[in-house]
């Protein structure tokens, strides 16, 4: 089938207990789901987006994402400005199951307090956080 | 802890990945490689579906056709031996206990397929009635239920055509087996009652023929595309047949229970009706989201087919006709949705 790539976490990105990742670029970050959380969902067919130049909250739920059955918040593991909706996967949503971490990214934001970076967990601590799900 | 009831053919389901889950008191597979290949192997081709959940009731005697007439919706006489139909089993407000397929094995001996979720229910309400002459059986554990169903179904199995809503008893690659033209996709097919104990050889002998292992959410999105009903959600205790659109399966000249409300519903007009409806704007609708006008959505989900938000809910009856534009709150969003003829989707049939 389509989607359904291998179990993976890349070490380059920081991650969110609910299962968020986040790329660090500079005081800018794109955001997205993990693999555990797209084959937890199963494949997505609909995406829900903020608004572009709307503000997420660290915490906070600033989107949906739904499968056939069901339908999760996605948390905002950082504060900051949505700069940009990934157009391509509110058109197709099963990009995120292709792709959780490429195509598949949810948001690029402009943080608002780069220091809530040293609260995400790297990839090995998210392994861990994963494994005693 | 409650313990969950298992299938004969669990040891199958997990040998093959699939994604196991509690329903209705059974751990049953919801998918295997993915709901929406699995609902279009349905559509395009044949897949297979393990229901050994659901329940099989015996009813046998020489009162047993006055027994169920009296309590089922549909006439039972226009059924012979071989012959199958669609009923409900009502109560004194017309209201639906279960909806079931009942089959005429023999002049004397009728077998009812029930939902899962009401086979303890069905059971004790049929033996609280039982007359003398009419004897009632559960015998759910005897039997495994296997639905292939799709275009290619009858092909693969290399069946004989038959009209819909009948039955035989034929041999399936060394399984004896009842062979039901019956199916709840919305594509042709048929479900194969087997002995429990043989059920891991037909399973096997399906998938050898070529059948994809579907589970329960695909099976929940092809009913919703062919506007089946589902039981406890659509349908329940507190709705009647005539709000749900099922009045083509009450013979209301009959005595069954409930009719003489029916047939009052009926003359009035009941102030809502069930109907099916396609979203115009992206989301996905869910069972209890809110119509505007007092409506509430029964069920709900992502069409594989159409990719659109599809559902089946109540409105008011002046609502309800295909072409009449709804108002869907999608978790604080308002989204349009449109009610469209049964069924939301129905494959072009190939000349």
């Amino acid at each position: 089938m389509a989607g359904n790539p291998t179990e993976s976490y890349p070490d380059d990105l920081r991650y969110h207990r609910e299962h968020d990742w986040a790329r660090i670029e500079g005081d800018e970050a794109t955001l997205g789901i993990t693999w555990h959380a797209a084959d937890a969902l199963g494949e997505l067919v609909h995406y829900e987006p903020p608004e572009e130049g709307s503000t997420i909250e660290l915490g906070s739920s600033y989107g949906e994402v739904e499968s056939v059955k069901a339908v999760s918040d996605v948390i905002a593991p950082l504060s900051g400005e949505v700069l940009e909706v990934n157009a391509k996967v509110v058109e197709a949503p099963e990009t995120v199951n292709e792709d959780p971490y490429g195509e598949g990214w949810l948001v690029r934001v402009r943080l608002s307090d780069p220091s809530q970076v040293d609260g995400l967990m790297d990839a090995e601590a998210y392994r861990a956080h994963v494994a005693e799900q | 802890m409650q313990t969950l009831l298992r299938t004969p053919l669990h040891a199958r389901h997990v040998a093959l990945g699939a994604r196991l889950v509690p329903f209705a008191g059974w751990e049953m597979p919801v998918q295997y490689d993915g709901v929406i290949a699995e609902h279009r192997a349905v559509r395009a081709d044949c897949g297979v579906f393990d229901v050994s959940h659901m329940g099989e009731l015996e009813v046998e005697g020489p009162r047993a056709a006055e027994l169920l007439q009296g309590l089922l919706s549909n006439d039972l006489e226009r059924i012979g031996p071989g012959e199958a139909q669609y009923t409900l089993l009502t109560n004194e407000r017309g209201g639906i206990v279960d909806d079931l397929i009942v089959y005429r094995l023999g002049t004397f001996r009728y077998l009812l397929i029930v939902n899962a979720s009401n086979r303890a229910e069905d059971f004790a309400w049929l033996r609280e009635r039982e007359l003398t002459g009419s004897d009632v059986r559960d015998v759910s554990d005897d039997y495994a239920l296997l639905a292939v169903q799709g275009p290619s179904s009858i092909e693969r199995l290399e069946l004989g055509q038959a009209r819909a809503f009948t039955f035989a008893e034929e041999r399936i690659d060394g399984v004896d087996c009842m062979v039901c033209r019956t199916g709840y996709t919305g594509e042709i097919g048929v479900e194969l009652l087997c002995a429990a104990e043989d059920a891991e050889a037909l399973w096997d002998a399906v998938l050898e023929r070529g059948a994809l292992p579907c589970g329960l959410a695909a099976r929940d999105t092809l009913r919703l595309e062919a506007c089946y009903p589902l039981h406890g959600h659509d349908i329940t205790p507190e709705t009647d047949a005539i709000a749900a659109g099922l009045g083509w399966a009450c013979a209301l000249d009959t005595a069954f229970t409930g009719a003489a409300e029916l047939r009052r519903i009926k003359a009035e007009g009941p102030d809502r009706r069930l109907a099916p409806f396609v979203l115009e704007e992206r989301g996905v609708p869910r069972e209890g989201m809110a119509i505007e006008g007092g409506g509430r959505v029964t069920s709900g989900t992502h069409s594989p087919m159409l990719d659109r938000g599809i559902g089946l809910g109540y409105v008011a009856a002046e609502q309800a006709a295909p072409g009449s534009e709804l108002s869907i709150d999608v978790r604080g969003r308002s989204r349009r949705a449109r009610v469209v003829p049964k069924p939301i989707y129905k494959r072009a049939r190939t000349a």
